[in-house]
């Protein structure tokens, strides 16, 4: 489990230098050219510190109260119907950018979670309900009710080819 | 302390310690948002599609694969593509994609999720982009 936790970190820094070395060739092209891109990355950032206070607080209880057992039986690969709408709920009720979830999707997954329905949350994280007033605004109402109910039908279709691509598995995520 | 509060704060000390190892993905994801944010316009969008509806679907759904941020961006810049005649199955497929599919994240996606499955997860949701806008357009002209 270190050595997953390793790899991350390692990988992470990779990333996270390989775009500070984008802003300093920007900065040696142009030294102005750097400081919008960057207030606008701190507003994302302050934006998100809720969120992942959020997922840290969900983390902890998950840790302490979901024991892999009880995982598999609502998300795991006995959880049947249930694990496919809990998914769904839980995708569509989910706040904030979809990458501060990575971790903790990975936790739920180590604990028995089964990759179809990783896969059904993170596609029903597109429906937003407190974004949907606006959508009605720019496209109507009929075109936003017929959209996320073919967006429900679409994640579970991808859940089930996932699902038989990787046979399953929590294995093969 | 009684044990119930040490595995409680031990739950704790797991979770923080599993999010610092995320960090710095996540801080090199918002650096390159902010790169995004600012320098893809949204005229440098619109003037990408071309009036031919097979191409423009396409086209939608890879800017909006490429292109990532808060989905009401997604919508304004939609709204604004439906007042230029971009026709609606290039929208939908744009603010679908926009907000199904990732390559900005992907690379934390195959971090914590797995190549085979971010990979195919992004694949299949930008192909389901494009059929999902087909079938919601011609659901419309039937319903409406």
């Amino acid at each position: 489990m270190k050595k997953r936790g390793d790899k991350t970190l390692y990988y992470g820094l990779y990333f996270l230098g390989f775009v500070i070395l984008l802003y300093i060739i920007l900065y040696l092209l142009n030294p102005n050219s750097i400081y919008k891109p960057l207030n606008v990355s701190l507003n994302i950032f302050i934006q998100i510190i809720p969120v992942i206070i959020m997922v840290i607080v969900l983390m902890g209880f998950s840790n302490y109260f979901l024991k892999p057992k009880i995982i598999l039986k609502y998300l795991g690969r006995e959880s049947g119907t249930k694990g496919w709408i809990l998914a769904i709920v839980f995708g569509i009720v989910s706040h904030g950018s979809i990458y501060v979830w990575y971790p903790f999707l990975k936790d739920l997954h180590k604990q028995g979670m089964k990759t179809s329905l990783i896969a059904v949350f993170l596609y029903n994280r597109a429906i937003k309900i407190p974004l949907l007033p606006i959508m009605i605004f720019y496209f109507g109402i009929p075109f936003v009710i017929v959209l996320m109910i073919y967006m429900i039908l679409a994640s579970v279709i991808e859940g089930k080819v996932l699902e038989n691509i990787n046979g399953g598995s929590v294995e093969d995520v | 302390m009684d044990s119930r509060g040490e595995k409680l704060i031990d739950a704790f000390y797991k979770a923080i310690l599993g999010f610092s190892n995320s960090l710095s993905i996540i801080l090199g994801i918002i650096l390159l948002l902010g790169l995004f944010k600012v320098y893809v316009t949204h005229d440098m969008i619109t003037s990408i599609f071309t009036g031919d509806l097979f191409k423009d679907t396409l086209l939608g759904a890879i800017l909006g694969s490429i292109l990532t941020g808060n989905p009401i961006t997604s919508y304004i810049i939609g709204g604004e593509l439906l007042r230029d005649n971009v026709s609606l199955f290039a929208v939908t497929s744009f603010i679908l994609s926009w907000v199904t599919v990732g390559l900005v994240q992907l690379p934390a996606e195959i971090l914590f999720l797995g190549k085979r499955f971010a990979i195919t997860r992004n694949l299949l949701s930008f192909l389901l982009s494009i059929v999902i806008s087909i079938l919601t357009v011609l659901t419309l002209e039937v319903v409406v």
